[in-house]
């Protein structure tokens, strides 16, 4: 392994020498932030190669409204809320699922299929799931909300929350003053959507798109593969993980998915509104719809004051640079998106990399 | 950091994390002021009549109740046993508290006590006495156990955060993530099969060896919850020294990591209950490690990284398996797991 990762070092050295400028490469992946965090890729890397994490957090873009429209839901005393784990520290205007967890109506659920079975063994309530991911939880999304359709399971419901990579990685590039050279695209995303869905972005804005897997051996070669590419003056599409994804993707995934859900504009915690980058589910589906069966609204959020998480997830500022961090933006009470989940990269910042490095 | 603007106690309180630790100092300590308490150590040390003591208390809530490795009576009596031992002592007795639930099941009682018998027998420590309460339904759940213990300590053997020094090496006994991932595997909304096994068990044999034998260790501590992680950080911010670990040297089951990786959590940060991180001088690492790997409980012993200079602030870095280097920060509490 230590010779692929030196193999791919010395071509990314030499790249960025060549470059001579700073190259900013945007990964839109939270577990990708969390593997490049946790495996220290940062620091053996040139000094002019940064790396940007991007919205690739589904829960961290969850907008406060969302939240707020969950917290609502969570009071009423006919539901039981099913959740990932994730989103239980989520902040809405006045606190989150963790703070309302004493009231029992709560529950942590593992996959869509657990929180079905709980509408299953809880007649009298009706079970709302919480559906946050990108295109890689909506898939299990649409089985239930097809399994209930087909069992007649009307205590169940969901909460769509569900949101889009390509059109937030479009919206990005759109921004004038962005500074992002080249995306290390996801992997488990592109498993589902195929790594033909870059193609567009590569063709449009004239920007690298590699897929790599997870292992921090994969992200470097994936790294390496877009400093070829900057060097030599290129803009392909490219996927270093064939094992597991494909150009078209998982269609059978595709398929339950377009069935159930269509494009809707939406709202994304510090992005704003991205046109057709969530999905709602379609009108014969609409009795599983908790916004629809509760008249609750996803109202959009005010900004938060002082929060720089926009500029963060658009890769214009580190972490670091914004006033709230580490004061009044913590894991524990977060205040911005990239605070929220472990996989934001406010948090993995905090967790891993907050300190100054010490210099032997 | 701000003082926490939580206004109610949250699970992650009790997760041996930062927040838990700004619970025990905003809340706790001010209202209870005395020089044993303020060492926050696993035990209190205690000179009465001559005698010099170490006095502990936990209490144990653990779901669910009987797992692979254990039961929450072995955890009851070990886990009391090793905060007694890791402070330098003999665990010499314990009371047990139980407050059961109404409609608990008897037969199951009599087997949670059948365990801390034969584990206090084992491990040749009395429980001399104890109290029984009874809550109603819904009021505990099912049964928790309170334990207290009391050690005399070991003649010539002073623990302490103060002796640790620049060039110590940092030991460990083990395996670490066995017994959270063992818990977590097992709990009803998980459900996942696994040969995941808690290493929970008595170091109180292998650590009076050590101490009885060698004369270089500093410092133990159990690494419970929160887990390697947090015990490293409580010595970096304890000893003003910042700490350097080798994700490589770190032994960890195979199956552990893979549990870990599957739900997103750093195994640095998964509770231990059958480990102990020692802080041991250069000289003495042949002779602690040469006890440890004959003993069953520390074949897998290792050294895993050094206390070092600090610089600008006392840190806990983690060398990478590919050679880049992280920080390893406080657990906050409670690891969730992630849904991407």
């Amino acid at each position: 392994m230590l010779d692929r990762i030196n193999k791919a070092q010395d071509v990314i050295d030499a790249a960025c020498e060549t470059l001579g400028r700073r190259i900013n490469i945007m990964e839109v992946c939270g577990t990708h932030t969390v593997s490049i965090f946790r495996s220290g890729i940062r620091s053996i890397l040139p000094d002019n190669l940064k790396l940007l994490s991007g919205p690739g957090c589904p829960v961290c873009v969850t907008d406060q409204g969302y939240i707020d429209a969950v917290l609502r839901l969570a009071d009423r005393d006919d539901c039981l809320i099913a959740t990932y784990g994730d989103m239980i520290r989520v902040p809405g205007k006045n606190g989150s699922l963790e703070t309302k967890q004493a009231k029992a109506n709560i529950r942590i659920v593992l996959s869509s299929e657990d929180a079905l079975q709980l509408a299953k063994d809880n007649p009298d309530k009706t079970v709302v799931f919480i559906a946050v991911g990108f295109e890689t939880t909506a898939p299990a999304t649409a089985v239930v909300v097809k399994e209930a359709a087909a069992e007649t399971i009307y205590n169940f419901c969901i909460l769509s929350g569900h949101k889009l990579v390509v059109p937030a990685m479009r919206a990005l590039l759109s921004e004038k003053n962005h500074n992002i050279n080249a995306f290390l695209c996801p992997g488990h995303v592109s498993a589902i959507i195929g790594y033909g869905a870059f193609a567009g972005i590569v063709e449009d804005f004239c920007r690298p798109c590699v897929v790599a897997g997870f292992e921090p051996v994969q992200i470097i070669e994936g790294l390496c593969e877009i400093c070829r590419q900057l060097s030599a003056g290129k803009a392909e599409l490219k996927s270093i993980y064939s094992a597991v994804v494909t150009e078209k993707g998982n269609i059978a995934a595709q398929q339950i998915v377009n069935e159930c859900f269509e494009p809707a504009d939406g709202y994304w915690r510090g992005l704003g509104k991205i046109k057709k980058s969530t999905l709602k589910l379609k009108d014969k589906y609409s009795r599983f719809d908790a916004f629809r069966r509760f008249g609750v609204s996803e109202e959009p959020s005010e900004e938060i004051k002082g929060c720089r998480c926009g500029e963060v997830l658009c890769g214009l500022i580190e972490p670091t640079e914004c006033g709230l961090f580490g004061r009044d933006c913590t894991p524990q009470e977060p205040v911005g998106p990239c605070m929220v989940s472990s996989e934001g990269a406010c948090a993995a910042w905090f967790k891993y990399g907050r300190e100054k490095r010490r210099k032997r | 950091m701000k003082k926490t603007g939580n206004d109610r106690i949250l699970l992650a309180h009790g997760g041996g994390g930062q927040l838990m630790d700004d619970l025990i100092r905003q809340h706790i300590l001010p209202s209870l002021k005395n020089d044993a308490l303020a060492e926050l150590g696993d035990s209190a040390r205690l000179d009465v009549a001559g005698s010099s003591l170490c006095f502990t208390t936990d209490s144990y809530v653990v779901k669910p109740l009987f797992f692979n490795g254990g039961d929450i009576g072995k955890l009851a009596v070990c886990g009391t046993v090793n905060d007694l031992a890791v402070a330098g002592s003999k665990p010499v007795a314990l009371t047990l508290s139980l407050i059961i639930e109404d409609g608990f099941e008897i037969d199951l009682l009599d087997k949670i006590l059948a365990s801390v018998g034969q584990t206090a027998n084992r491990i040749g420590v009395d429980i001399v006495t104890g109290d029984t309460k009874t809550v109603e339904a819904g009021a505990a759940d099912r049964i928790f156990i309170n334990t207290a213990g009391i050690g005399i300590r070991l003649t010539g053997v002073d623990l302490g955060f103060g002796k640790i020094a620049v060039g110590d090496k940092i030991m460990i006994n083990g395996t670490i993530g066995d017994h959270g991932m063992t818990i977590i595997s097992q709990r009803e909304e998980m459900k996942f099969q696994s040969q995941l096994r808690s290493d929970c068990a008595s170091l109180a044999g292998l650590i009076r060896e050590l101490l009885e034998n060698t004369s270089g260790i500093k410092f133990m501590r159990d690494p419970t919850r929160g887990g390697l992680a947090a015990t490293l950080n409580e010595i970096a911010r304890s000893t003003a020294l910042s700490v350097e670990i080798r994700e490589t040297d770190i032994p960890v089951r195979p199956a552990v990591q893979a549990a870990a990786d599957m739900l997103g959590f750093d195994v640095l940060t998964i509770a231990n209950e059958g480990k102990f991180v020692a802080i041991v001088s250069p000289e003495s690492v042949n002779d602690c490690l040469s006890i440890c790997r004959n003993n069953k409980l520390g074949k897998e012993a290792n050294i895993i990284g050094e206390v070092v200079g600090t610089l600008d602030v006392p840190l806990v870095e983690i060398e990478t398996r590919i050679g880049g280097k992280r920080i390893v920060q406080m657990p906050y509490g409670r690891e969730l797991p992630r849904i991407c």
